[in-house]
């Protein structure tokens, strides 16, 4: 049996190869199937480009105020998008700004879902009283609503890119908490988790190597959704005065700039709050797409 | 010729608790009412009843997937009813089960060489270096080959993939092995082979079985004892053959007269039940079957029937067979049906 064993397994390489792609060309052929998914992967992925190298596409210093140049209106003396009231170049500083979105959006991602999946994944697992404080704290923090709730806790601990994420991510962890906690409800059940029990594996075991493996569609679905929830939050705080700095250019805060001259200058809070619009909307294109695609069973919900 | 026994059931009971609100009394469900029964080794025991009578339930318990309300199940001569999830660990490899539904059994995320290497390496069995070998007689056993290794579920049929699900059953070389209903979710025409692979096993192996099935034409084909399940009780059990020839309770009759026929000119008669299963929720008084016996008498309805012994361990639970002072009812009622 062992002569004919690499026979076989130069079968088994020729009989798979074939049929399997890889996880990128899958990738790229289901999203070239649906033109909002592909919209919104291309917006996301020239907002990424841009924010690691924005620094160098600029075509004036963001940060370079120039009296005698302030409020020129769009395509005049080389400013592509007009000037703001200091006479900072509008482009420059939109081009400037996606970092801040991409950077909010994706660390507090990153941390609530971080914190919501542990959380969700104790209280669905573990049940009793831990499930039920667990989620009676996330009851209580779904009640307030998410901008004030993330607006009270910035006035506490102080404005600052750090803060805004702590404080978006102190907000946001709850929704995780509630779908990861479903999702392992819903897992335990199923008769494979039944199999296991059956077959001896350990209850740790089993919760890591087969609850949270089948978790990961789920926490990117949710993830990508909330990504641009958090961008828009973010651009509220920092129009509301909270947030983002003022030097340091934030669609949010240059928003908040620019109300002021919304009657004679309007591009100057046009410009980012289309930048905002898009974002938020190409987020969200490509989110629906990832879900439709990894998670069949919740289309159109 | 007797063998020893295996495993022993007593008094098993299994309710689920309903809640109705907050201030409502709790509804128990009684999924399992009060069985016993022994399985010997080397055997196969078959469970059968409708859907819903408590059977799965059953076979769940036994494995303490579920916890018993009360009763006793006696693994080779150890009491395992209140054994903590981890000891009882320790004795899964003695015993296995086979699911319903293959579709749903196996973890759609792990290969085939996953599945079937988790419970080895969960109970430490066989050097490491050997396992893999192991694995591979294994699928050629139950008729696929190394080839599907690294495959996903989803890329197998449902009777390659409850074949998987046996395969990870037997891998450990248990001695008993609970299939609930192993063939239920599959074609017609794949019953068979996934039937006769695990009739195959059981030689090779030396297995005893407990098979959960509705299905009686399969139980005719391979079990040796069969316990006839109604509403959460055990009405009847007898050997295979005895309990097709002369079925002594008016269900295992119905059941029976139920199964088709295999040619048009076989002359049969019908029994048929009329009215629905009594909600286990609420059983009626007496004996459970009296809503839907035909030879219903008053004391069913009033006194729970005891097991009546007929011959070489045929026993049923009906009052048509116990002595009490309404005979002469009885007869009645048997003549005139």
């Amino acid at each position: 049996m062992s002569s004919s064993l690499p026979q076989n397994e130069q079968a088994l390489e020729n009989r798979v190869k074939p049929k399997r792609k890889s996880a990128i060309a899958t990738f790229f052929s289901n999203l070239s199937r649906s033109w909002t998914g592909l919209i919104g992967f291309i917006i996301i992925m020239t907002l990424i480009v841009i924010s690691l190298i924005g620094q160098w596409i600029t075509p004036f210093d963001p940060y370079f105020a120039e009296f005698s140049k302030k409020l020129l209106p769009p395509m005049t003396e080389g400013h592509l998008l007009g000037t703001d009231q200091l006479g900072r170049d509008i482009f420059s500083r939109i081009i400037l700004g996606a970092r801040v979105s991409v950077i909010i959006g994706l660390a507090t991602a990153l941390i609530a879902g971080l914190i919501g999946t542990i959380i969700g994944i104790i209280a669905g697992f573990f049940r009793g009283w831990i499930d039920i404080i667990l989620m009676r704290i996330v009851d209580v923090t779904l009640s307030f609503p998410f901008i004030l709730l993330v607006l009270v806790i910035n006035a506490i601990i102080g404005a600052g890119l750090r803060n805004i994420i702590i404080s978006l991510a102190v907000g946001g962890w709850v929704i995780f908490a509630r779908v990861i906690r479903s999702e392992v409800l819903a897992l335990r059940e199923k008769e494979f988790i039944t199999a296991c029990i059956a077959t001896g594996v350990s209850r740790f075991e089993i919760l890591i190597k087969h609850i949270v493996p089948n978790l990961f569609t789920p926490i990117i679905i949710l993830a990508s959704l909330q990504i641009g929830t958090y961008i828009i939050a973010e651009a509220s705080i920092s129009f509301l005065g909270f947030g983002v700095a003022p030097p340091t250019p934030a669609w949010g805060n240059m928003l908040n700039e620019g109300k002021d001259y919304i009657f004679s200058s309007w591009w100057l809070i046009t410009f980012p709050g289309l930048a905002i619009v898009i974002t938020a909307l190409g987020v969200n294109l490509f989110g629906d797409w990832l879900r439709d695609t990894l998670d069949p069973e919740l289309k159109g919900e | 010729m007797e063998a020893k026994t295996l495993l022993e059931i007593k008094n098993l009971k299994k309710y689920f608790e309903i809640s109705q609100g907050m201030f409502k009394e709790k509804i128990n469900v009684r999924a399992v009412d009060d069985i016993s029964f022994s399985v010997r080794e080397g055997e196969t025991f078959a469970l059968v009843g409708e859907s819903g009578c408590g059977k799965s339930t059953t076979g769940r318990t036994i494995l303490r997937l579920t916890d018993p309300t009360d009763g006793q199940i006696v693994f080779k001569g150890k009491n395992i009813e209140k054994l903590p999830y981890n000891q009882m660990r320790a004795l899964r490899n003695r015993m296995q089960m086979v699911f319903q539904d293959p579709y749903a059994s196996l973890n759609p995320k792990k290969t085939i060489r996953q599945i079937l290497m988790e419970p080895l390496r969960v109970h430490n069995k066989f050097p490491r270096e050997e396992r893999l070998e192991k694995i591979n007689n294994m699928l050629k056993i139950v008729g696929l080959s190394e080839e599907h290794l690294d495959r996903y579920p989803h890329e197998f049929s449902g009777g390659q993939r409850q074949r998987i699900g046996i395969a990870r059953a037997v891998i450990l070389q248990p001695d008993f092995i609970i299939a609930d209903e192993p063939v239920s979710a599959l074609d017609v025409s794949v019953q068979s082979q996934v039937i006769n692979l695990m009739l195959d096993l059981q030689e090779e192996f030396g297995l005893t079985y407990l098979f959960i099935s509705h299905d009686l034409s399969v139980i005719e084909h391979m079990t040796d004892r069969v316990a006839v399940m109604y509403l959460g009780k055990i009405v009847e059990v007898a050997d295979t053959e005895e309990l097709f020839a002369n079925p002594r309770h008016p269900y295992t009759q119905a059941l029976i007269s139920a199964v088709p026929i295999s040619h048009p000119d076989e002359e049969k008669e019908r029994i048929i039940l009329t009215g629905d299963v009594p909600s286990p929720a609420n059983p009626p008084s007496g004996c459970s079957f009296h809503t839907r016996c035909p030879f219903a008498m008053d004391i069913c309805r009033k006194v729970e029937p005891v097991s009546k012994e007929f011959s070489n361990g045929h026993k049923a639970n009906c009052h048509l067979y116990t002595d009490s002072e309404n005979k002469e009812e009885k007869e009645y009622a048997i003549n005139h049906s």
